[in-house]
This record gives C-alpha cells, structure tokens and sequence, in this order.
C-alpha cells in the first residue's frame, strides 16, 4: 500500500499504558504483537509513559535509526498529547503532521469493564489509525500576528486584578463594566473573611488605580454587543448606555442629588439591595469608580413626563459650573480591537423568594445574606447598625445556610463562600448587638488557609451551631415565649430532636449561581457552559483559565463559586495567560483547515451562509468561494454541505476517513 | 372539554355536601361531567402499606375504565387525586408494573395506553381552564368582606410538580379573592390536618386539629376553606372535641371551595348541602347577605 | 439503682442486604442520595411523636438496622403526606420508603401489637378488596371492635350527629363488576 504523496510509508506504532490506567484493562503485549502484523508497520512499542521524555526519545530514534516516516500513538486523547507527540515528530525530523494519535484510554480502558473486550477495541482503534495515516500528507501550519490589546469584560476584584495585572505589564486594557461603578460584589461588603479586613479598605484603592491606570480605559456602563474574529485578532462592539451624565465633566460633588426635585430619596437602591433609597438622579456609593452621577430614566420625572423643573442640570451648570448634566445623552457604539479577551463577568446571588417556605418577601424581618451585607456596612443605609425594619434591635437572629445551595429542587452545588460568610456575619452580629446567634448548617466547610481557625473563634464567642438543614420560617407561633417572633422549625440531627427556635431577625444565606444571562454571554464569545451554567474551563485542574476557544480567558466567579482569594488567585493566572499569548507576538494556526478546489467551485454560496464563523467570503470576479484561513476553524460544516464536492478539511479527507472505517472494521 | 367525575368513597359519604356543591358548580359554569361508570375505591393511603401492586391495580381499573370512553377524569378528593396520579407515573416509568397490571387488566377485558387520559383537581380545572377571569365575571353574590382561611391539605400538591407549589400553594387564594374573600395568608396551607390518625392515635389526631383550628381563629377567621374530604372531616366533626380537649371555644365553619364558590355564582343553598356540616356554616353567608 | 445498657452494634448485628432490599423498591432508588441534613424531620408533622426521626430511619435502613427499623412506631406513624419529599432537598421519596417498610414489617409480622394504625389498614385493604368500595362505617366498626370495643361507645355522639346529617351511609356499597376486579387482583405477577 503506497502513500499519497509517494513514498512508501513506514510506520512506527507506540503503546503507552499510562501507568495502570491502559495497561490495567488493556492486554498491552498482545496490543503491540498484532500492530506489528499491520501493514506497513515497521517497528511496534510499548512503554509505561509515552508522553515522558525517555517515552518520546523512542519516537525521535526510531526515525533517525528505522526511517520511520509515520508515527502513531496509542494512549490518551489528543486534548491532552497530541502537542507533545507532534512535537517528537518534528524533533524527530519528520512533518509533524504525519502523526496520528490513537484513543485507547477515555475511549476504552477508561470505558469497557471486560479486559478481553477492551483488548480487541484497542486494536481496531489501532488498526484503524494504521489505515488511516498511509494518506497523511506533510501540512504546514501558519503564523498570524497578535494584537497586544487586551479587553477585559466585568470590573469586579476579577476584572480589576486582571486589568491592573496587564496594564502593569505595560499593555493597554479595556475594562467593560456594566454597572455604573466597577467594584462589583465586593464593593458591597463590609469585611472579608477570615481575617475580616475592610473590604472597601482593601479594595477602593485597586479601583482607583483603575481609573488613573494609563494603560486602563475604563467603559462603564456599558455591555458588549458582538464579538468577531479569533485569537490575536478580536474585533469587539461595546453599546455604552446613556447615563445622562457627561462622565468627563462630572465631578461627583453630588450638588445635582442634593439639588433633584425629590427631596428624600425614594426608590430602593440596587447598591444597598433595596434595604436603602436613592433618588433618580444618584451616584451608587460614596467610593465608586468612576465618581460619575447617573439618572435612572424608569425614575426621572423628566423622562416619565418631561416636565420637571430639572433642578439638577441648573444646579450643576450655575452651581457648580460644569454644565454635565445631559438629557438627550444617546447610547454609543464602541469598536475595539484586542488580541485577548478575559472573561470575568461574576455570578449571582439565588432568589430567595423561589423557597416560599422561608418566608423571604413575606416576612419583613427575614433578609438575604447580602442585604445584611449592606445593613453591617458602615457606609450603608443605616451606617452599619443592625437593626429590623421597625428600627428594633435584634435580640436573637438566625442563620440559614446553602440556601437554593445543595438542593436539587434549586442548585445542587455546594457554593463554597456561604458556610465561611455566613460565620462573618455570624461574628458581626453577635459582636454589634450581643445577640443569640444560631447558625444552621448542613455540614460545615471551612476548607481554607485561616478558615477553621476562623470557624473555632466563632465557637469559642457562644455562637450556636445547629446541625440540621431548616424546614421552615414561620409566623405560626405557639407559646408567648415565641409570640410576634418568627419561628425557625429544624431538626437538630446531632441530638434527633425536632426544635422550635424563636428568632427576631433571619438571615438566609443564599448561594451564588451563574448570572442569568450567562447562555448569552457563551454564545457571545463562543465558548462552553457546564450542565449548571458555569463557564467552562478548558481542563479542570491544568487549564483552569482557558477556555475552548482560543484567546478568551476565564476569571472568578463566572467559572464556579468562589472566594476573594481564589478570584483574584484565577484573575492573575488569567492575566499571566494573556501575557503568554500575546507577548509572542504570533499565533499558530492549526492547519486541520477547509480548502476550497476553485475548480470544482460552482458558486452555489450553500457554505457561506453556513460557516459558524464567517470564514468563507465569495470572489466575485472568479465567481467562486475563498475562505479566510485564519477564521477557518475546520468545523467541518461546509466540506458535508458542498454539494459539488469542492471543499475538503486537510486532516479529515474523505480517503483517509474512509480508510479509518475501513481498518476500525477489519477487526472482528 | 367533557369530563368523568371520580367521586371516590367519601364523597358518598362523610363529604357528601363536597360532591353536591361541585356538581353544583360545575352545572352553573356550564361543564359537562358524569361520574365514572361502576368505579371502585382508590385504595387511599392505607393500600400502599399492605400491598403496592394491588394498590396501584385497583387504581388503574379506574384509568382503564376512564380511557375506554375517552375522558379526563376529575377527582375531587386529594387523596384518589394523589393515588390516581401516582399510577399513572408508576406504570409509565416502571416496567415490571407495568407489565404485570396490563397484562391482569388484559384478562379482565380492560386495556390502558398511558397518557390519554389526564389526572384533574377541580382546583386546577377552575383556576387553569376556566380561569380566574371567567370566574370573576361570573360572580353573582360577592363575598365581600368575609375572612376565608385558605386550608389545601397535603395531597393535592404532593408529590411534587403538580399544578401548585408543594408547600405553599396559591390557587385557591386567588379562586377566592376573585369571589371577594379577604383571603388570609399563613403558613399553614399544607400542614397535614391529622388524616387517619384522628381516629387510630386520637391524642395525635386532635392535636393537628387543634393547630390549624387555633391558628385559623387566631388569624380572625370567619371560615376555613378546603378542596379535600378528609380535611373537611377531620376539621368539622372533631371540632367540639377539640374544644373540649383544649378548653378553648373555636367555633370555625369549614367550608368546600366549592360551596363558597357556588354560592357566589348563585347557587341556591340547598344545593350546595351547607345544612350537613356540623359547625354550622349559615352564618358566614349571613354576613353578606 | 439506674438500669444501664449497653447499646454498642456490631457489624454481625445488622443486615446488610436490607438497604439493597429497600432500594430496589420502586420510588426508593434514591435512598443512596440522603445527606443526612434533616429537613425531612423538621417538615414532618409527626416526627415529634415518632421514636426515630425520618432522617433517622434512612441512615438505620441504609446501615442495616433491620429489626429496629421494622419494629419501629415511625413507619406507622407517617401520615403519607409527603412533606418530607417535597422537601428533601436530594430528592429522597422517604415517604415511599415508608411505605416499603410498612410492607416488610406487615411481612414480617413486626409491626407494634394492638396499634390502630396497621389494624385499619389491614381492616380497609380486606373489605376493599372484596367489594371494591370502602364503607367508612364499617371498617372503623371492625377495627375497634377487635382493637378495643370500649372505643365504639365513645364514638356514638359523632357517629349520631354524621347520621342525622347524611354523612353516614350504612348500606355496603359495592360495585356492580366485582368479578372484574378479582380477575384483574388474581393476575397479578406479585399476587399468589
């Protein structure tokens, strides 16, 4: 059997066991002997370790000494080692394109309990890799520039660790916010566990190095609209919302909220989580960046009825001289242009009211764990003082954990943050008010560098500790001891014993989950959510930053819950992955590409409406179909749909995917 | 949409005035209905503790009988609605029962296909199809002004994923509010009301009463308001001894939905069997008369 | 003096083989997924009167505490009113469960001695099962009448006023097709 390109192939076969986890299931040896039965197959191996470098020396030798001109390797999946092999190959002198990787781990060992099954698939799989890589062809892969630019989606502690991270690096950074104020969750919170420092302390001066960073422009206020291109060349659309404000000539001297026709503020603030007021015209919190005022349209007279004394923009303008106040301010569209792209868009917390049974937005006195949040906050609505909603101090509070958090019936998942926040809380509460405290939990999990320690000094202040997950918060009250209080009914499963638990205040610990809009987001920058909705990392445990799609990167939250210290852990590692990637300077294309046979080409354009990523464009003087080789992802989708037969994908040509059917059936 | 109404034993029986008042009803809002021809018991709660198959068997003859003439089946008291339901999901979702019932309902002459008949509440169908809409419009006598305790019991929401939430239903409260009713919010809507226990664990029995009764009375209750027959019972005939029990008067009138609902439509009272409840219940229509 | 005893258990003391026996009951497969967090308890109505809580009796099945669970008043005090699993935060069926253990201990003759509560079950399966309809009256009549007759007098009152209101039927209902009902029970695969 004579390879395409001429010459006669000889090739080398290597059987790895991957320690026990192939040679545990699969007959290795007896693999190996019938390889070398195979056509064309000079020399057959198998060694413990294929991807350590003695497992590569063998590949590099045997084309030096044995003229070995095709290689296969039978181990992993090619996610994990096609890289390394095709670079043995290369080293070896050989193209490195004239490898094929063969899957006998996650496609067998890993799958088939019979070793004896398992056995003879590993070797049709082989088989069919031998058939298959007499048409291999020597390819050459291409080298596109990268734009050094980097955007940066979400301003949270992720975003603006990253952003800093990159603009100190010296590159120039778009951070996209889309609240009027970077920050994020984190602004909210008044301490942070478990060494409980300021948040805002710790936290305020990161965004003002954003905002005085030469290298950052920051875009408040503001979403991103499309994204086109690849990686090393994104073309980004940002729609900046109006904020009624002209941002360059604000300076955040609150005269025009002083000065708004409203005298008190009236509409709860998204800031304080609805526990404080605001009025149309406001500025988030005292910190925020940019220290910019916004009008709120759903609020403003003005925009409800055009027909108020607009106060503010004649304080702002005779007041205060700057005239920034902009009531025809329309939206903007943004165009940029980055080489990478760092995802760090946060989570959400979980709507308590979806467990009716806890009575949020039915009982006054219960609260989500970030309205508390806002309540202990020395620059919230009550200046850190924990009080009900009739202004009494709580003489006895509780403490719901994995709320919508472990639960099938919500989100299944442990949110890692709660257990640890909720003891902070825990702490505030009791040290402010001297109340009984009760926590109740399912299983405690402190699992961080300083939190049991945390966890014990929490014990040690008379905190209760309530093993049982609560059925109910109820007003249904049966003595006077419980009267005019809520009633937290819970198994106390250490000691078996059902307990009523009168308490003034409850605190429902709510978990986080992916922002709503996560589907859209995926879709957007086109790459991959879990079952739960998390953005999907490109491997658990060894890329944990990337994503599938090259160039867009992963941080915080948005990925999976987590913590301060893992965010920010993530937001650097993402930022040392952007810096790897364009600080090269050049990206490699796979060569694994659509190629177009002009000749063969009727100009149908079935393809170019097609193509999931706009690769494929018409030439109008040739009437034919081109395709752009740095879009082309070598999907596939336009070789199926031709129906002239004019397109092929270099890698997966018809003959060589027929002859891999031909050899995977030659098995019996 | 014509519909087979599956009274089930009590409804023949101690809620007798639930199965008068939803004839009632459904006759004035123009729903045909005709009860199963020669159905048999559900087998309740109690079968499933002496023998499933046989349960879940007694149950699909029902089904059976319901598909041979094509017709959704209405059942009003929660604990048939519950058992006729959890038949269906069982011989969808396990074969070996499937099989085995099939097979039996084959030698006697009946055959079951699965989903071509559908499990109602009459909640559910005045709520959902009829909608509330409709039912507002078609108020006769408002109940303006009187303080209902909406009561739903534990099975017409159970298991899971029914037409209302498990634990804190809301159906009702709004059928209410549409008729007029200042309807009472309390967390109490499915706590279970005692069931059998009344008369197997007496101490136990009157204890469930006693909280939904006391909670009621507490809440300023003119009348509690249940869709099942059970929870109707246990309510109404234990109430004296509740009081006795506890040395504390209660004096509630537990009403069907459907009575307080027919006789806003306009239903004469004689046929909604308000004389057969033993708190009575003339003097909570006195009020708005 | 304080009877003191020794409560420690042995691995030869359980049965192993029972939580598989319960799993592979319909609508109890999820027994394995129990986190032991105790909502079940808490929900129940009647865990405040029960000897284990609901909770209780999972991680006792799933350990193998065979006789203690069978023997138990819990399975016969749950009222099925599925509180626990609209709860149950790992879609754990404890209410099915209930109703296997009820089963084996009607199998197994392990059920509490002159406790109502299996008594009227057995009572309302016979005569259902024979006439295809319940009569309220009579099942409650034969169960008291073996259980304890003292409580029949103490019935009378209630049992006069359902009467007089029409609440009361005494007649036996049956239906007309009896003979189809017990062909359909005598085909059954499980049925002797």
């Amino acid at each position: 059997m004579a390879g395409r390109n001429g010459d006669l192939p000889r090739i080398g076969v290597y059987v790895c066991h991957c320690g026990t986890n192939i040679g545990g299931k699969v007959n290795v040896p007896e693999v190996v002997a019938f390889a070398r039965t195979l056509p064309n197959v000079v020399v057959a191996r198998e060694y413990k370790y294929m991807c350590s470098d003695p497992g590569q020396l063998l590949i590099k030798e045997d084309i030096q000494k044995l003229n070995i001109n095709r290689v296969i390797v039978a181990s992993c999946s090619p996610h994990l080692h096609e890289h390394t092999f095709r670079k043995a190959t290369l080293e070896g002198g050989q193209n490195p394109y004239l490898f094929h990787m063969a899957n006998i781990r996650e496609h067998v060992s890993w799958v088939t309990d019979d070793p004896e099954k398992a056995t003879e698939k590993a070797k049709a799989i082989i088989e069919a890799a031998v058939y298959r890589i007499q048409f291999h062809e020597p390819l050459e892969s291409k080298q596109v520039p990268v734009n050094p630019d980097v955007l940066i989606v979400g301003g949270g502690i992720a975003g603006i660790t990253a952003a800093l991270t990159l603009a100190n690096a010296g590159k120039k950074v778009y951070l996209v916010e889309r609240e009027s104020s970077i920050g994020g969750h984190m602004a909210k919170f008044d301490k942070t566990f478990p060494t409980l420092d300021c948040a805002s302390c710790i936290l305020t001066p990161k965004m003002t190095a954003v905002k005085d960073h030469p290298n950052i422009q920051l875009i408040t206020y503001a979403e991103v609209l499309e994204v086109d291109g690849y990686v090393g060349n994104f073309t980004v659309k940002v729609k900046k919302k109006p904020r009624y404000v002209i941002e360059d000539r604000c300076i955040g001297c609150y005269v025009c909220v002083e000065n708004c026709v409203y005298k008190t503020p009236k509409y709860p603030s998204e800031f304080d989580e609805g526990i404080g007021l605001r009025k149309p015209i406001y500025i988030p919190f005292p910190q925020a960046v940019p220290l910019v005022a916004v009008i709120d349209p759903e609020t403003c007279i003005e925009f409800k009825s055009g027909r108020c004394p607009k106060k503010c923009q004649q304080a702002c303008r005779e007041v205060v001289g700057r005239d920034a106040i902009d009531f025809t301010q329309k939206e903007e569209i943004l165009e940029i242009q980055v080489g990478a792209i760092v995802l760090a868009t946060g989570f959400q917390t979980f709507d308590a009211s979806r467990i009716p049974e806890y009575g949020y937005g039915r009982y006054p006195n219960v609260y989500t764990s970030l309205e508390i949040e806002r309540l202990v906050n020395s620059s919230g609505p009550t200046g850190g003082e924990i009080v009900l909603r009739d202004g009494r101090k709580p003489r006895s509070v509780g403490i719901i954990h994995c709320v919508g958090s472990r639960d099938r019936n919500f989100n299944p998942w442990c949110s890692r943050v709660c257990c640890m926040y909720s003891l902070k809380l825990a702490h505030l509460v009791r040290e402010r008010t001297g109340a009984e405290v009760y926590n109740f939990y399912i299983d405690m999990r402190t699992p961080g560098k300083g939190y049991e320690e945390f966890y014990e000094k929490l014990l040690h202040e008379g905190v209760h500790f309530i093993r049982g997950k609560v059925a109910e918060v109820t007003d249904w009250t049966i003595n006077p001891e419980e009267a005019g209080r809520l009633v937290i009914r819970v198994e106390d499963s250490l000691i078996g014993v059902v307990r009523r638990i009168p308490v003034d205040m409850v605190i429902l610990s709510v978990g986080l989950e992916p922002r709503a809009d996560a589907e859209e987001l995926r879709r957007l920058f086109n790459i991959s959510c879990s079952a739960e909705g998390w953005f999907l990392e490109r491997h658990p445990k060894l890329a944990p930053v990337s994503t599938y799609t090259d160039g867009v990167f992963i941080a915080g939250a948005c990925q999976g819950p987590k913590d301060i210290p893992d965010t920010v852990a993530q937001a650097g590692a993402a930022a040392g992955e952007v810096l790897s990637l364009v600080d090269r300077g050049f990206i490699e294309l796979e060569p694994n590409i659509a190629v177009i046979d002009a000749r063969k080409c009727s100009g149908c354009h079935v393809c170019i409406a097609l193509c999931p990523y706009s690769a494929i464009s018409f030439n109008e003087t040739e009437n034919v179909a081109q395709i752009n080789e740095a879009l082309c992802k070598g999907c596939g989708v336009c070789v199926g749909a031709c129906p002239s037969r004019a397109i092929h994908q270099q890698l997966f040509k018809d003959e060589q995917i027929m002859a891999e059917i031909e050899g995977l059936l030659m098995v019996e | 949409m014509e519909y087979f109404y599956y009274p089930g034993c009590s409804l023949k029986g101690t809620g007798a005035s639930y199965e008068k008042s939803l004839l009632e009803v459904f006759a004035l809002l123009g729903i045909p209905m005709k009860e199963l021809p020669d159905w048999n018991c559900c087998g309740a709660t109690s079968y499933m503790s002496i023998d499933e198959e046989v349960a879940l068997a007694m149950a699909a003859r029902n089904l059976a009988i319901a598909e041979e003439n094509g017709r959704d089946v209405i059942a009003p008291c929660s604990a048939c609605y519950m058992v006729l339901r959890k038949t269906q999901k069982y011989m969808k979702e396990y074969a070996h029962i499937r099989q085995s019932i099939l097979n039996a309902l084959k030698k006697a002459g009946l055959t079951y296909h699965g989903d071509r008949v559908r499990i109602r509440h009459p909640l559910d169908v005045l709520v959902n199809d009829v909608g509330i809409a409709e039912i507002r419009k078609r108020v006769q006598r408002s109940l303006n002004g009187v303080r209902v305790f909406p009561y739903y019991g534990c099975l017409i929401v159970r298991p899971k994923n029914g037409f209302d939430h498990a634990t804190y239903p809301t159906s009702m409260d709004r059928l209410l509010e549409a008729l007029g009713c200042e309807v009472i919010d309390h967390p109490l809507k499915t706590k279970c009301c005692g069931g059998s226990l009344t008369g197997t664990l007496e101490e136990v029995g009157m204890r469930l009463v006693y909280i939904l009764l006391k909670e009621a009375k507490k809440r300023g209750s003119h009348a509690i308001a249940t869709v099942c027959p059970l929870c109707q019972f246990n309510l109404d005939a234990y109430q004296e001894k509740v009081e006795k029990i506890y040395s504390e008067s209660l004096g509630i009138p537990v009403m069907y939905f459907t009575q307080l609902l027919g006789y806003a439509l306009g239903a004469e009272d004689s046929h909604l069997g308000l004389e057969q409840h033993i708190v009575p219940v003339q003097e909570v229509f006195e009020m708005v008369r | 003096m304080i009877p003191i005893q020794r409560t420690i258990k042995y691995e030869s003391d359980l049965d192993h083989a029972f939580r598989e026996k319960i799993m592979s009951v319909q609508g109890c497969e999820n027994i394995w997924s129990c986190i032991q967090c105790g909502q079940c308890s808490a929900a129940c109505p009647l865990s405040i009167y029960m000897d284990y809580t609901p909770r209780k009796i999972i991680a006792m099945t799933r350990e193998g505490f065979r006789e203690e669970v069978l023997s138990s008043r819990t399975i016969w005090l749950c009222a099925s009113c599925y509180a626990c699993a609209a709860y149950c935060p790992q879609n754990v069926n404890i209410t099915e469960i209930m109703y296997a253990l009820k089963r084996y201990a009607i199998e197994e003759k392990k059920y509490p001695k002159n406790f109502p509560i299996p008594e009227l079950a057995k009572a309302f399966f016979t005569y259902v099962k024979t006439h295809g309809r319940n009569a309220e009256f009579w099942v409650v009549f034969n169960v008291w009448r073996r259980v304890a007759v003292f409580k029949l007098l103490k019935m009378l009152p209630l049992g006069w006023k359902l009467l007089t209101r029409r609440r009361l039927p005494l007649r036996r209902d049956r239906i007309q097709n009896t003979r189809q009902l017990k062909t359909i029970l005598s085909n059954l695969n499980g049925e002797a």
